[in-house]
């Protein structure tokens, strides 16, 4: 915008207090955070006397922690896998041109609208052990599926069993997104495309595998990138629907850093948790975030 | 393949089964389609189903019955007994989210339309500063936040909530603002320019009357998101009384005394609001979903 300099001036005047504002609460508590997980801070009051790394190590060797990694990364796997096979299932059969595609897709959506804290109340109870989904199971007779779900402390190795309905719960809550995400990439591949392939004698499986998915790959990455990040935050669903679970079998660093700093008031060890999540996100949004600016600037 | 040429006698030409075991195979195909679709929106209802069903039954009858079955005498009494206890919680959150919406809006109109139209030297790179914090675990801020809310006499009242939900709701709002405003032509804000309107007026003239759709899609997504949100509500909240209906919800749900027909209609009357504004608003929510993913 061509403009004189007051003009000009007015603009950044206008901006200055949100830019302000996001850099004393985004930038400088970030730096106040990790200031924290290096201080002596437990008790109500602070306490900044520097204790060098004594937290970390606090933190890092807790047996809870290291559950608190696997479930992050099991539950990330598992989360993305089925969230995105979903959604790109979805997508694929509404992009067809199925009648009521509205409605399926208003359906499919909804989760996204309600509270994390709602979907866990109604999960909690659907996988309730002696009521839930135990209960059709045994109707129909097929007794050998009928487990303790979120109630159940077994794993698989390092793979704690009791997080599967949380996966469940997870993927039901945002498949309708990703197939939203997945539906706009379909809608923008040239139709002539496909049918030309069609005319040639190419089976819908081999379009959909060499057309469709490998112009949908961009997509793929930005679910991964919006679900990764999600699920690394992952806090209010699981708080509601097991909390920290039996042995620890659906806690996830979310809950931990909650309860250690403002249950526990180790505020020292609850920050070293905070910065090791916003590491851990930073990994994934950074390049991200990077890539998208470099984008728009071509 | 009219019916006048089809007779017994005659045998189908070639032609006419291939076509017909095609359509056939269509048809099926279709059904199978059709069949996915319904089993998956099955699966999509299936928690709205248990907490209606389970909301409209009798405290006697959930003791009994499976949670499955549609309730023998439906009864209203579960929805008025949650209401009663979680209408103060309800209020909170009218009184939270109201207020911070609105104010949401405007400061991010106001930014969208400068990060858009008015670009300052580095203010890509303050644009992208700014929208990192869209994606930081509020764990790590949360310690500072509580600190310097209870230094400004805010922790433990909306207002301190109300303040934590318009800065942390700068970012999105003023990604999608700026992301409305890049279609605006920059000829059109030259020749207002060049006919002597300032800043101010330029927005106030010239942004602001065409900007409807994008205030609808950042006030869904704003009402929605703060309507919903759980963490800085039981951080910053710690008396009962002045806690959204999220938190209530949550403790309702977690305490043994409260028959769960009461604690499911409780989640109906805390999901509903943000389920009408979908219902009825649902392709702006979706716009404003669109814009936290494929641009972020």
């Amino acid at each position: 915008m061509v403009a004189s300099r007051t003009e000009r001036l007015k603009a950044i005047a206008v901006v200055a207090p949100s830019v302000g504002a996001i850099l004393l609460f985004v930038y400088v508590f970030i730096g106040w955070t990790v200031r924290t997980s290096f201080s002596q801070w437990r008790g109500i009051l602070p306490d900044y006397t520097f204790a060098g790394f004594d937290n970390y190590i606090a933190v890092l060797n807790s047996p809870r922690f290291m559950i608190n990694v696997w479930n992050t990364i099991f539950f990330t796997a598992f989360f993305l896998l089925t969230t995105i096979a979903l959604g790109l299932l979805m997508a694929y059969i509404l992009d067809k041109g199925v009648r009521g595609e509205n409605f399926f897709r208003t359906v499919y959506l909804f989760p996204m609208a309600i509270s994390f804290v709602v979907t866990g109340v109604a999960w909690r109870w659907i996988f309730n052990p002696t009521v839930g989904v135990n209960a059709i199971l045994q109707t129909v007779g097929l007794d050998a599926l009928v487990w303790g779900w979120h109630t159940d402390p077994s794993r698989l190795g390092t793979f704690h069993l009791a997080l599967i309905p949380v996966i469940i719960a997870a993927s039901w809550q945002l498949s309708g997104y990703t197939m939203a995400m997945f539906l706009a990439g379909l809608r923008g591949i040239p139709a002539d495309l496909i049918e030309q392939a069609r005319i040639d004698g190419a089976s819908e499986f081999f379009i959909f595998r060499k057309i469709l998915f490998p112009l949908l790959r961009p997509i793929v990455f930005a679910a991964m990138i919006v679900l990764g990040h999600f699920s690394l935050k992952i806090f209010d669903l699981v708080y509601t629907m097991t909390g920290s679970g039996p042995a620890f079998s659906t806690d996830f660093p979310a809950i931990f850093m909650y309860e250690r700093t403002f249950r526990a008031n180790q505020y020292g060890q609850g920050a070293v948790i905070a910065v090791a999540m916003l590491l851990l996100v930073s990994v994934v949004i950074v390049p991200y975030l990077a890539s998208t600016l470099r984008k728009e600037k071509a | 393949m009219s019916r006048l040429f089809r007779s017994s006698t005659l045998r189908p030409s070639p032609i006419d089964t291939d076509l017909r075991r095609r359509y056939y195979k269509h048809l099926a195909a279709r059904g199978g389609l059709y069949a996915g679709l319904l089993i998956a929106s099955v699966f999509y209802l299936l928690p709205v189903y248990v907490l209606t069903v389970t909301g409209l039954k009798s405290f006697a009858e959930v003791g009994i019955s499976t949670m499955w079955a549609l309730p023998s005498e439906p009864t209203l009494a579960p929805l008025f007994r949650a209401y009663e206890r979680l209408l103060p919680n309800l209020l909170n959150s009218i009184s939270l989210t109201v207020p911070a919406t609105i104010i949401s809006c405007i400061l991010g109109s106001i930014n969208g339309y400068v990060f858009a139209k008015w670009r300052f030297r580095g203010s890509n790179l303050l644009f992208v500063l700014i929208l990192f914090g869209m994606f930081i675990p509020y764990q790590s801020i949360l310690i500072p936040l509580v600190r310097t809310l209870s230094t400004i006499g805010l922790y433990g009242s909306l207002y301190g909530l109300i303040l934590t939900h318009v800065v942390y709701g700068i970012p999105i709002t003023t990604l999608i603002f700026r992301n409305y405003y890049s279609e605006v032509p920059d000829s059109l804000l030259e020749a207002a320019y060049v006919d002597g309107l300032g800043f101010f007026q330029s927005y106030l003239r010239i942004a602001l009357p065409i900007s409807a759709p994008g205030f609808v899609v950042v006030a869904i997504w704003q009402f929605t998101n703060i309507w919903n949100e759980f963490l800085f509500a039981i951080v910053i909240t710690q008396r009962p009384a002045m806690q959204p209906i999220t938190v209530a919800l949550q403790n309702l749900a977690g305490s043994q005394v409260v028959e769960w027909n009461v604690q499911m209609a409780g989640a109906l009357i805390a999901a509903l609001p943000t389920l009408i504004v979908y219902i009825v608003l649902g392709r702006f929510f979706v716009r404003g979903l669109m814009a936290g993913s494929v641009k972020g």
